[in-house]
């Protein structure tokens, strides 16, 4: 069962393999990302973001899960040497670590009701489950960076998760806290294959804004592995990376 | 669409060129030879069905610093289907030392298009900017 909705300013796929599959399970997923969009929006006036943001909220009044998820960026923000940070011109906005950890806790909603095979993705960043619906594991291509039709690579997952940082033509949407303003122009794209989704997005974020020496961080994290693509169509990935190119 | 894989043809020419260019930099002040490849030898075959002629056409090879570049190409029915590097700069110690990275933990390639199916796609929303500017600067010296 494959359902597809835009949530959050992006496309939300959830696609569960086991017969067990119903609507009602799609539909409590996407009834998650719609929680997390209405608390952790740095656009919607009305998320508790925006309050906390606009000094509507005090700290002891804030909701168990934006704790938690100021608590993740902190620590964080530590293990990236300050690269990862949330607060840019005295503002809050945790969303390069929110969605990954959204989509980790929407595959445990699923996890728990004994659903073994699946993948949520959002936006590009996924967590896959299993085996697809050939029995085989799941086929996650990386989108060419400069033809968004294509992609360069392909690798084979069963039970990690997938992120992708990148340069959009809109401009930049990840900069650099330590030099706010210079652009990061030598890499376009960094995708990180992690443990789990959680762990792929927030590090991807914070290795992105390290521009070349991204990839170097990455390769330093057990378990990790990541494939970097700078402007000139070059490629530079970890060592460990093409194990997960070859099907079996 | 033809006109951007020819772009890409002449941006992977770039590519390999620059990236000597860069390693030198940081190993010399010297200036590498400014050289683009031109796709006019070995013509074999003249059918048309767009901007470029079928056939397959080896470019010149290149100094670009720390080795020569030299590619083929194969077009057909007006696109580029193949890039053969002939040369490329692994012929001399300095630059062999370079292709074996500064960091020996990491690896590097060109990326290249896929064609398998997958279930997945991860990745960027929108054509980066760089990718932009560098096509623009490539399409200038494609005229």
């Amino acid at each position: 069962m494959k359902a597809t909705r835009i949530l959050m300013d992006m496309p939300i796929t959830v696609d569960i393999v086991d017969k067990t599959a119903t609507a009602k399970m799609t539909d409590a997923i996407f009834n998650y990302f719609k929680y997390i969009d209405e608390k952790f929006s740095p656009f919607k006036p009305t998320s508790e973001l925006s309050q906390i943001n606009t000094g509507r909220i005090d700290k002891h009044q804030w909701s168990r899960d934006m704790q938690m998820v100021f608590k993740l960026s902190l620590q964080t923000k530590r293990e990236t040497n300050g690269y990862f940070d949330i607060r840019h011109n005295d503002k809050y906005n945790p969303s390069g670590l929110v969605k990954g950890w959204a989509i980790y806790n929407a595959a445990n909603l699923l996890k728990k009701q004994g659903v073994k095979n699946f993948f949520i993705d959002a936006g590009g960043d996924i967590q896959v489950a299993g085996k697809n619906h050939e029995e085989k594991k799941w086929r996650v291509g990386i989108r060419n960076p400069f033809n968004r039709n294509e992609n360069i690579k392909i690798i084979f997952i069963s039970h990690e998760g997938v992120a992708t940082s990148g340069t959009y033509i809109r401009g930049q949407h990840i900069y650099n806290p330590h030099e706010p303003h210079k652009k990061i122009n030598d890499i376009v794209s960094l995708t990180v294959i992690a443990p789990n989704i959680y762990e792929a997005d927030r590090f991807v974020t914070a290795a992105f804004a390290m521009g070349k020496k991204g990839i170097e961080f990455i390769s330093e994290l057990k378990g990790f592995e990541g494939y970097m693509i700078d402007c000139k169509g070059i490629a530079t990935f970890t060592s460990g990376f093409n194990k997960y190119v070859k099907p079996d | 669409m033809k006109k951007l894989l020819l772009s890409l043809f002449v941006v992977f020419l770039f590519v390999i060129y620059s990236l000597s260019k860069n390693q030198s930099l940081s190993q010399s002040p010297a200036t590498p030879p400014i050289a683009f490849p031109s796709p006019t030898a070995d013509r074999t075959n003249n059918s048309s069905n767009g901007n470029y002629k079928n056939g397959q056409y080896t470019g010149d090879s290149v100094d670009a610093f720390y080795g020569n570049v030299q590619v083929q190409t194969t077009v057909q029915n007006g696109k580029i289907t193949d890039v053969q590097f002939l040369q490329y700069p692994s012929d001399r110690m300095t630059s062999r030392m370079i292709n074996m990275q500064a960091i020996p933990m990491l690896k590097q390639e060109v990326i290249q298009a896929q064609n398998a199916n997958v279930d997945i796609v991860s990745g960027a929303t929108d054509t980066s900017q760089a990718f932009i500017q560098s096509l623009t600067s490539a399409l200038n010296q494609a005229k």
